[in-house]
């Protein structure tokens, strides 16, 4: 599927203005399949409206922005899309069970006609096993603590399998536990060859898994490259970048999660 | 009771009350969920310049009201899609235009008095005529299909909006539909509670339900059953004195309803794990075995 040089995100000259006040003043940033990539950069730097943007989420004032080569309005693959937002957003109050938001991530994939089918209910459910989130299933988003709703968003995002994820600040207010599984998770993904772009503050254990840092800042692309990082095995050239709970990975938390069908 | 069952305006009214003790909360499922509680009354509002017209034209209000509830919850929509911080005062402007132009119309036309005016702001369940119900009965139809059909989108983008068009929903479309789909309710709900409570039947059951449930689609389906309880209910209490009035009846026993469950949720929601410990955590595996 993914042919010689097909990009992910392909953003040439992006910008994007706010209320007249310039957010994104020329971005050129291109991302291929098989791509870990952390937007870094300070608060108020465009990172978020940089991911948004990427999706389409945000219009553009100049530039453009192709997603699998198709500018936002004309994609129609978005199954191959898996974004993960900064927050789980809960409505009007209405609750919705663990189970039924994380099988909302299928949508993309469902055709309007058909039941959820078996594949679907399967893909739902060996996500939640994947963030350690099955035994919450019938309970309410509304009642789940702040890491274990970031949790939902990445199991919904995984039940939707798609290609490429992107992430919002997945590691913001999130506790230790949640930011290993996170990582946990992410290294599987990494070893099934999917892209991530992820937007963080700080990388935390998610750091050996970044094959590329572009950092943001005041609307322009800094810093583009070797992603920062400490000195040790990690900064060796020809680091593969395995993270060293991939192995565990796949016997812990993540046994129950199934590759591409 | 008996004897009333095979009165042919007890029937149709019957008939009324259970359609719109169905559609009302349903739709009113996503309303809520997408923070839209008083779009029922908004499109209630504007619909009353529709019966007017139909009274004026000379054809049947409930027709004419549809068109109008329509378009004017097409304009709602548009207003609210924008944005505009003066986006609120153009919905007001909208809400007392249509009432207005509701009253003034129902003056000027032939027919119009004062007590068929009554009739539509707060329903007149026992004058719901065969003509009515098969046009009631086909905006049923049509509000179910839509629910059952496009749920699962509605009910994403209802969530979280954003959400939605990171999934390529057509979010435009939806937002629409949702929006017609509540003036089709609307005009379901006018002859049996009244413009001026339509939002109520979308609403209260929709609050009573999510007091006593932990997911979506079973809110949904317990304020289905609350919406049809209290319709039926209100309807047969009304039928106990002539000075009872259904509509209001309906509402009220809504209200109690809610009033109840209200009580009830908190005794059943302390039998339930808010924030996950490791006991609660093993019991919760339990019960899931179980079921």
């Amino acid at each position: 599927m993914s042919g010689t040089g097909e990009t992910a995100f392909a953003m040439t000259g992006g910008r994007v203005s706010l209320d007249r006040r310039d957010i994104l003043r020329g971005i050129d940033l291109t991302v291929r399949p098989g791509e870990v990539v952390a937007l870094m950069g300070a608060n108020g730097s465009g990172k978020s409206t940089l991911v948004r943007a990427l999706l389409g989420l945000t219009p553009l004032s100049g530039g453009q922005t192709l997603l699998y080569g198709s500018p936002p309005a004309k994609f129609r693959e978005w199954w191959r899309i898996g974004y993960v937002p900064q927050r789980l957003a809960v409505g009007g109050g209405v609750p919705a069970t663990v189970r039924e938001v994380v099988t909302s991530g299928r949508v993309a994939r469902q055709s309007r006609l058909r039941r959820t089918s078996p594949a679907d209910k399967a893909a739902a459910a060996s996500a939640l096993e994947a963030v350690g989130l099955a035994d919450r299933a019938g309970d309410p988003v509304q009642s789940l603590s702040g890491g274990q709703q970031q949790r939902v968003l990445i199991a919904r995002a995984l039940a939707g399998e798609p290609d490429t994820y992107v992430m919002d600040e997945p590691t913001a207010g999130v506790d230790a536990d949640t930011q290993q599984l996170l990582a946990d998770t992410l290294a599987t993904l990494v070893l099934n060859g999917k892209t991530i772009v992820l937007v963080a503050h700080e990388l935390g254990p998610l750091e050996p898994l970044i094959t590329r840092g572009v950092v943001v800042r005041e609307g322009r692309i800094a810093h583009d490259g070797r992603p920062p990082r400490p000195e040790g095995d990690c900064a060796r050239p020809g680091h593969e970048h395995v993270h060293p709970h991939a192995a565990e990975a796949t016997a812990g938390p993540l046994s129950g999660w199934r590759g591409e069908p | 009771m008996i004897e009333l069952l095979g009165k042919q305006f007890f029937q149709l009214a019957l008939i009324a009350a259970l359609l719109v003790g169905l559609c009302a909360p349903a739709v009113g499922t996503f309303i809520v969920q997408r923070r839209l509680a008083l779009l029922g009354d908004g499109i209630g509002h504007v619909a009353l310049t529709g019966v007017a017209l139909g009274f004026l034209t000379g054809t049947a209000p409930v027709l004419t009201a549809v068109a109008v509830a329509v378009i004017g919850a097409v304009a709602i929509e548009l207003v609210r899609a924008r944005g505009r911080t003066s986006g609120d005062v153009a919905l007001a402007l909208l809400f007392y235009g249509g009432i207005a132009g509701g009253v003034m119309l129902m003056g000027i036309a032939p027919g119009g008095s004062n007590a068929k005016l009554n009739s539509y702001l707060f329903g007149a369940i026992a004058s719901v005529t065969t003509e009515d119900i098969w046009i009631i009965g086909a905006l049923a139809v049509a509000v179910i299909a839509v629910v059952v059909i496009f749920g699962r989108e509605l009910f994403v983008l209802c969530q979280d909006e954003e959400m939605a068009r990171a999934s390529g929903l057509p979010v435009r479309f939806l937002s629409l539909l949702i929006a017609v789909t509540a003036a089709l309710t609307v005009v379901i709900a006018m002859r049996v509670v009244g413009l001026l409570l339509v939002s109520a039947l979308m609403v209260i059951p929709v609050a009573t339900g999510q007091q006593l449930t932990r997911g979506f689609r079973s809110t949904m389906t317990l304020a289905m059953l609350f919406g049809v309880v209290a319709a039926v209910g209100g309807l047969l209490a009304s039928t106990l004195s002539a000075r009872v009035p259904p509509g209001a009846a309906i509402v009220l026993l809504a209200l109690c309803g809610f009033v109840l469950a209200l009580g009830v949720g908190k005794f059943v929601r302390r039998g339930r794990p808010q924030e996950s410990t490791v006991s609660e955590r093993s019991s919760m595996r339990v019960e899931e075995v179980i079921r």
